[in-house]
């Protein structure tokens, strides 16, 4: 297998795909950042779940259209490490997250909101 | 009398074969050590010391640029490699130094925003908030400054002996690296900026 055929089967896109996923990135960053600098809607949840939405969507575009993931590249080996470390990273930070929280709230009842900054803003 | 059922003799492997997966398996490594990152700064997140918080600190419009620039080079990088592609050096070349452009356009954003944010007394060691922002937000900085470096050598490398297939390899590698970057900047700006401010 000669080196040109090694970058050929791995892909370098097109310029259509760069484009689609630019075009999709552009409409995924605006979408959160106008909603947040607007000030978001009236519940709060809900502006966390379409910011958290967006940013989940837009990394699947730069997965299929920057870095050319799919399941043939490298004999599917590039697919199955990547799929092993979201694993780990949602365990990690899910984790981390859950024992954290309950350590806080259990370890420190009386430490409250009341050392907060006062919200200037929004 | 022996029998052996395995392969003695090693496999022959062309030069560089497994660099593209072992690559890969680096940038998932580089991605656990950001998740740990992460993890550290959402844990802290609200740890502000009384000191100033993501609303006193972070301005939108700012992070917004920073995040065009970065999207551009990630582009713009998919051009130098489309154009390496069909074996055009000199526009290979013009590509690479756009990218290299807005890369460091990036870089001056952060590094303005960090000075700004330091001078106004929110500097890393104010708060355990400030602490894990700056080294979430720097190790993504670090990262993008190697790439940079990384992208003028491989400039150079192409300016001397052209795309030949060792160059393109490294290219391949560099734009892996790149287009990673800008999947991190995503978690960051949305965990970081986006949901500091809501």
């Amino acid at each position: 297998m000669s080196a040109h055929s090694q970058h050929s089967d791995h892909g370098h896109g097109s310029y259509r795909g760069y484009l689609t996923g630019f075009v999709l990135s552009v409409i995924l960053t605006a979408i959160p950042f106008g909603l947040v600098m607007a000030g978001g809607f009236e519940n709060r949840f809900l502006t966390v779940g379409v910011v958290i939405g967006c940013a989940v969507v837009q990394v699947l575009v730069h997965m299929v259209c920057f870095l050319h993931m799919n399941s043939r590249a490298e004999e599917g080996w590039t697919l199955l490490s990547t799929l092993f470390t979201v694993i780990i990273v949602v365990i990690m930070i899910a984790g981390s997250l859950w024992v954290m929280f309950h350590l806080n709230t259990n370890m420190m009842p009386q430490m409250d909101h009341d050392l907060l900054p006062e919200r200037l803003r929004g | 009398m022996s029998t052996t059922y395995w392969e003695t003799e090693p496999h022959h492997h062309e030069d560089g074969a497994s660099t593209n997966i072992g690559f890969w398996v680096y940038l998932m490594s580089d991605c656990l050590m950001f998740a740990v990152l992460f993890a550290t700064f959402g844990v802290l997140h609200g740890s502000y010391a009384a000191g100033p918080g993501p609303q006193d600190l972070f301005d939108l419009r700012l992070v917004a640029v920073n995040t065009a620039m970065l999207l551009l080079s990630s582009i713009t990088y998919g051009f130098a490699m489309l154009a390496m592609a069909q074996g055009n050096k000199s526009a290979t070349l013009r590509w690479l130094g756009i990218t290299l452009i807005f890369g460091l356009c990036f870089l001056g954003i952060e590094l303005y925003e960090f000075n700004h944010m330091i001078h106004e007394g929110a500097g890393p060691q104010r708060s355990a908030f400030l602490s894990a922002f700056f080294t979430l937000v720097g190790t993504h900085g670090l990262h993008v400054t190697f790439g940079s470096l990384w992208l003028v050598v491989l400039m150079v490398q192409v300016a001397q002996r052209g795309l030949i297939p060792e160059n393109q390899r490294r290219l391949l590698c560099l734009s892996l690296f790149w287009h990673f970057l800008d999947v991190i900047w995503i978690g960051v700006f949305t965990l970081v900026y986006l949901l500091g401010v809501i």
